[in-house]
């Protein structure tokens, strides 16, 4: 979710496609990924080159791609949306595309960026979330049994301050900044004329062009991620909902979609029913 | 029917697809690509279980939610008629969405709603904005460009999201619809980086019915996908006037897409002001088509894909174009009809919506049919519509208007104008801006509001009489409108659209009120409360702990001031 708006938050919107990169290529499939941009950088009158969001000024990858679906873009990403997205209370005649089809076995990440505060994130220079609101809705959605667990990434100033009121198990989440410290944005490209990403967000990405799905590298490594000599924040996590030792927990439970093969050599006899249809 | 059917009974769909570059007077390149799609079977009674190039997302969209035809357009940019002349098809900027429903459909407005929802998930495009209040039902522009039984206008649907951004997100859904997708066949030019690196970028879906053959007993139903770019590197400086197929798409025709009837890419080297050619054409065109598209003679080089003689010297094919001295800039054609909108006025209070209508035709005089959408916050006046031509009143002979509900629909004015040969016609319409409730602002409101294109549709008189054609055996170009007779063709045109400032609060004041009253009423208030209810008293010193008390005990003996 990258929740800011105007030409000059283009490194919100080059986080939330980095991630969004690093998923699709560890096999997680369009129709699971819910992306919410509050504004159009690639297609930007300001945009020197058209269809291009960079995340490093030497240009050499773009995250936008050549097959990139945006669920929610521009005035459609609000608090009342997404929170209608998380606890799956929305209209009818939603497309599939929008919902989060999620039951109790699905691990969901959640990544948001953008401009925050102690306790609040700020949506599109009008609204705001607060930490309570959140806390509540990941309630809700464990009442419900939407999902089996939950890691929460957030890449804002004070991020810490967004996770200190969960209360429903199985969630981890990470910040990339604690309360009182902001979190800085990595470089600016003199042609594009802004920060192209944030420094949090930059060594997330970094790593995770390391992972492949077969990779074990486990959540202890992603903690990780960025020392404060290169965050000049400091970057903080909460594992105490987590059942599990986030040691035996693989990144790609949450990033990638591995799915378990089983190969067995019995022969299966189809149903009478089954063969007389394929006949026809 | 399609060439290649020889073995097909069974193969019921045909795909056509086609390329059409167009050199435009300015210097820049047209390039406009359509994919159609024709398919012998009934959508509409739902017999339909096996879709083959035909897409299952819009065949089901067709048959569950009783669409007769549907056409949707989304543009980034716009075409300026008065420099490039008239587009093959032109849509308006933003997204545009007009539907004729089956009359069996009984709620009109829900299946309008839930159709525009769907849209948008398949698009990516913010389709579900659309509702009452920016969709209009015309009574005479939007007439079916499909198979009609009856025009009963209630059910057609017209909405246009003017602020609606189009990216590579809306064009990778759209290049999935194509039945080889982007990897064979002429989709392989479709790169979003060129495409967007453009002046005017416009991809649109059609769907309708048309007769399955000259007897029309049976329909079969057409989609056609059509997608429009003008590179402009020429007047903006950045390259030469040379065109090639490497130059504008950075890629060049390899693979010819195995499921397509025909694929040809047509070049207008059509004579300007007859004179001797001056454009020629790299490699050697397979054939030279002459027709008469927009009542006027044109020329075209053809290079068929599916000749085998054409990928004998070289694997790849890639047209260019080169001028063979330069073109003088003083003889720009400008076309019949073109239009111009602009907003007059000053302040925050009133404004002016002024159309320009031009007539350049030397002795012919036609009518033309405007259709305009104003959003319900800017209050039009229609007592204040005035129509000059030629310095008299210019009286329409049909006017439909449709005044706006706050909150719940726009306005809607359709006017049938009779514009005489050789004029400019001024349409001025007054309007008053009116303030939202605080909500209604959206996050970024000193940006303006947008006011969506107007359309105009006329019947303009061609220059040379166009001749009946067979629809199958014509470029797909030249067989979008169909044609009643062959002295006129039907333009449909779109003006600018309109950004407007409406009275914005200021939305850190509630903010800076709230902080300024607590901090008068702390001061005040507060220094009154404890001036009227403090009370002075004076305290005793207090006796002191043990030690002093001792002390005090000895002072009292020795006869001294105790402490």
């Amino acid at each position: 979710v990258c929740t800011s708006r105007f030409w000059f938050n283009y490194r919100h919107v080059a986080n939330t496609l980095s991630v969004y990169r690093s998923v699709k290529r560890l096999g997680i499939p369009d129709s699971h990924i819910v992306l919410m941009l509050a504004d159009d950088m690639a297609c930007n009158p300001r945009n020197p080159k058209p269809a291009t969001v960079f995340s490093h000024k030497n240009m050499e990858l773009n995250v936008y791609g050549d097959d990139v679906e945006v669920d929610y873009r521009s005035y459609e990403v609000t608090v009342e949306n997404f929170l209608r997205v998380l606890t799956g209370r929305i209209p009818p005649s939603t497309p599939r595309s929008k919902r989060l089809l999620s039951d109790d076995r699905s691990n969901i990440l959640i990544y948001m960026t953008g401009h925050g505060g102690n306790g609040f994130l700020k949506f599109q220079d009008s609204e705001e979330i607060t930490n309570v609101e959140l806390a509540d809705a990941f309630e809700q959605m464990w009442q419900k049994r939407r999902y089996n667990e939950l890691l929460f990434i957030i890449d804002t100033c004070q991020g810490a301050s967004m996770y200190e009121r969960f209360y429903s198990p199985n969630i981890m989440a990470l910040a990339s900044s604690q309360v009182g410290e902001d979190s800085l944005s990595h470089q600016p490209d003199l042609a594009i004329g802004v920060h192209l990403m944030d420094r949090y967000t930059f060594y997330v990405l970094e790593f995770l062009e390391e992972i492949h799905p077969a990779s074990q590298t486990n959540m202890n490594d992603l903690f990780q991620v960025c020392p404060k000599s290169l965050c000049v924040s400091t970057p903080g996590h909460r594992t105490d909902l987590f059942r599990r030792d986030p040691q035996k927990v693989l990144i790609t439970d949450f990033f990638g979609s591995v799915r378990k093969v089983e190969i067995t050599t019995e022969t299966l006899s189809l149903d009478r029913g089954v063969a007389a249809f394929e006949s026809k | 029917g399609p060439g290649r059917a020889g073995a097909g009974q069974e193969r019921r769909d045909a795909l056509r697809e086609e390329l059409l570059l167009s050199p435009l007077p300015t210097g820049d390149v047209a390039a406009t690509f359509q994919f159609r799609t024709r398919w012998d079977a009934d959508l509409q009674r739902g017999a339909v279980s096996h879709y083959r190039l035909f897409p299952k997302a819009l065949g089901r969209l067709v048959a569950a939610l009783g669409v007769r035809e549907l056409h949707l357009a989304l543009t980034q940019g716009f075409w300026r008629t008065r420099y490039w002349g008239q587009a093959p098809l032109q849509a308006p900027a933003g997204a545009e969405l007009w539907v004729w429903f089956q009359p069996t459909v009984t709620d009109v407005d829900k299946a309008w709603k839930e159709l525009s929802n769907i849209l948008s998930g398949i698009f990516c495009a913010s389709l579900n904005f659309i509702d009452s209040t920016n969709t209009v039902i015309p009574t005479a522009s939007f007439k079916p460009l499909g198979l009609a039984n009856g025009t009963d206008h209630h059910l057609l649907r017209y909405a246009v999201l003017p602020r609606e951004v189009v990216c590579t997100e809306n064009l990778t859904p759209w290049k999935k619809l194509l039945p080889c997708g982007s990897k064979a066949g002429l989709a392989v030019l479709l790169k979003a980086e060129r495409l967007f690196h453009s002046s005017y970028h416009s991809q649109a879906v059609h769907i309708r019915p048309v007769c399955r053959d000259a007897s029309c007993l049976a329909v079969s139903w057409e989609l056609r996908q059509t997608l429009t770019v003008v590179f402009d590197f020429f007047s903006s400086g950045q390259g030469k006037k040379d065109w090639s197929l490497f130059k504008m798409f950075s890629r060049t025709l390899t693979d010819i897409c195995p499921l397509a009837s025909q694929s040809k890419v047509y070049v207008d080297i059509s004579p300007k002001n007859k004179e001797k050619e001056l454009l020629e054409v790299s490699p050697t065109p397979t054939s030279v088509h002459e027709a008469i598209v927009q009542g006027d003679k044109k020329t075209y080089a053809v290079y068929d894909l599916l000749s085998p003689s054409l990928f004998n010297t070289s694997r790849s094919l890639n047209v260019q174009l080169k001028w063979k001295r330069p073109q003088d800039s003083s003889e720009m054609p400008i076309p019949t009809l073109h239009a111009q909108r602009y907003v007059g006025g000053y302040g925050l209070q009133t404004g002016e919506i002024c159309t320009l209508i031009y007539n350049t035709h030397p002795y012919r005089a036609f009518p033309v049919i405007l259709l305009e959408t104003v959003p319900w916050y800017l209050r039009l006046y229609v007592h204040t519509l005035t129509i000059i031509t030629k310095g008299k009143e210019n009286k329409p002979s049909y006017i439909h208007y449709q005044p706006a509900q706050d909150r719940r629909r726009p306005h809607l004015l359709e006017m049938l104008i009779q514009l005489p040969a050789n004029s400019v016609t001024k349409i001025t319409i007054q309007f008053e801006r009116a303030l939202l409730k605080w909500t209604e602002y959206p996050p970024d409101p000193n940006h303006g509001f947008y006011v969506g294109s107007s359309v105009l549709s006329a019947l303009v008189p061609s220059v040379t009489a166009m001749k009946d054609m067979d629809v199958e055996q014509s470029p797909l170009f030249t067989s979008l409108f169909p044609s009643s007779d062959g002295s006129s063709y039907f333009v449909r045109l779109y003006t600018e659209p309109l950004l407007v400032n409406l009275p914005t609060p200021d939305f850190s004041m509630p903010y800076n009120v709230i902080c300024l009253t607590c901090t008068v009423v702390a001061v005040c208030y507060g220094s009154f409360y404890n001036l009227l209810t403090r009370t002075f008293h004076v305290e005793e010193p207090s006796r002191g702990g043990l030690a002093k008390r001792l002390a005090n005990v000895i002072r009292k003996f020795r006869g001294v001031p105790p402490l």
